[in-house]
């Protein structure tokens, strides 16, 4: 009963929190409005026992991308007042696709039932049950191949991100290490013959 | 008790809101990228229902795939849209029509 009551407390919040990121005008509230919803999602999850997913989304998403989020919303010079105008131009659109996207998930969801009875319980999980140690044991095992590759595409990311907004300065003076390594005598001492005439100084 | 029914619901709301919310958006490149984060959640949302209420763990492995994928979209989008506001001083989706698309 508890567990029914918190679930719809968090699900109301969950729905407004997305709904205010959808429609606030100021992207800073946004962010932060996207903040709230991944908590209560969290929340949630830990309500039906993905306890260490509950917490990966928080460290993960509160911690790093919308901290990343934040950092670029207050970092760009973005004008609140400039984006205020023809909001809803394209509302309309948007609310008859979310309309449709509802039917056809209902459409699908109903349809094929995914043998699975959708008004029962979830079997309930023994006290010594560990969700961390339960999806470790698959992670290492059976998943290891594509817990490399997700290894592999964050590193990716990185460098991405790193070589797309570097910028080289101007007139700035470094090394480049490969033109002194390669350097010969001959680039640096040029002898040159003077003709001296009689008239000295 | 929580049944399957509820997540499902939960989830098909989530995911029409973040939709209308990418039409809805159409000044803001961030808001957009934010958009596209809510989708994920909603997805991610059905995996983790499934996989506890058919007791299967692979669908929250899974989830663990789609958080790392989000995260490395999300740091590669906020990159490109930094260079963007550089190169041309707006985030504005329709003033971004170089391609006359």
């Amino acid at each position: 009963m508890l567990v029914e009551v918190l679930f719809y407390v968090f699900a109301t919040i969950l729905i407004a929190a997305a709904l205010a990121v959808i429609i606030a005008r100021n992207p800073v509230h946004a962010a932060l409005f996207l903040v709230l919803s991944f908590i209560t999602s969290a929340a949630i999850w830990l309500l039906i026992e993905a306890e260490f997913l509950a917490i990966v989304l928080v460290l993960v998403y509160v911690g790093a991308v919308m901290v990343l989020f934040l950092f670029v919303v207050m970092m760009l010079d973005i004008k609140v007042e400039e984006h205020r105008g023809g909001f809803t131009r394209y509302a309309w659109l948007g609310w008859i696709t979310a309309a449709v996207v509802i039917v056809e998930i209902v459409g699908v969801v109903t349809a094929r039932r995914f043998g699975v009875d959708i008004t029962r319980g979830a079997t309930p999980l023994p006290a010594s049950y560990s969700n961390t140690q339960e999806l470790g044991s698959v992670l290492y095992t059976q998943y290891a191949y594509p817990f490399e590759l997700a290894a592999v595409l964050l590193l990716v990311a990185i460098i991405a991100a790193i070589a797309l907004t570097t910028r080289a300065r101007r007139g700035l003076k470094r090394q480049d290490i490969n033109r002194q390594v390669n350097v010969k005598s001959a680039d640096r001492v040029r002898l040159v013959k003077s003709m001296t005439t009689g008239n000295a100084p | 008790m929580i049944t399957l029914a509820h997540l499902l619901v939960l989830s098909g709301i989530l995911f029409a809101l973040a939709v209308a919310g990418v039409f809805i958006n159409r000044k803001n490149v961030i808001l957009l990228l934010m958009c596209v984060e809510l989708l994920l959640l909603a997805a991610n949302f059905n995996f983790i229902a499934f996989a506890r209420y058919l007791g299967d763990i692979g669908g929250q492995v899974f989830v663990f795939f789609v958080l790392t994928v989000a995260a490395a979209e999300s740091a590669i989008g906020l990159a490109i849209l930094v260079v963007l506001f550089r190169e041309r001083r707006t985030i504005n989706v329709e003033d971004l029509d170089t391609l006359k698309g």
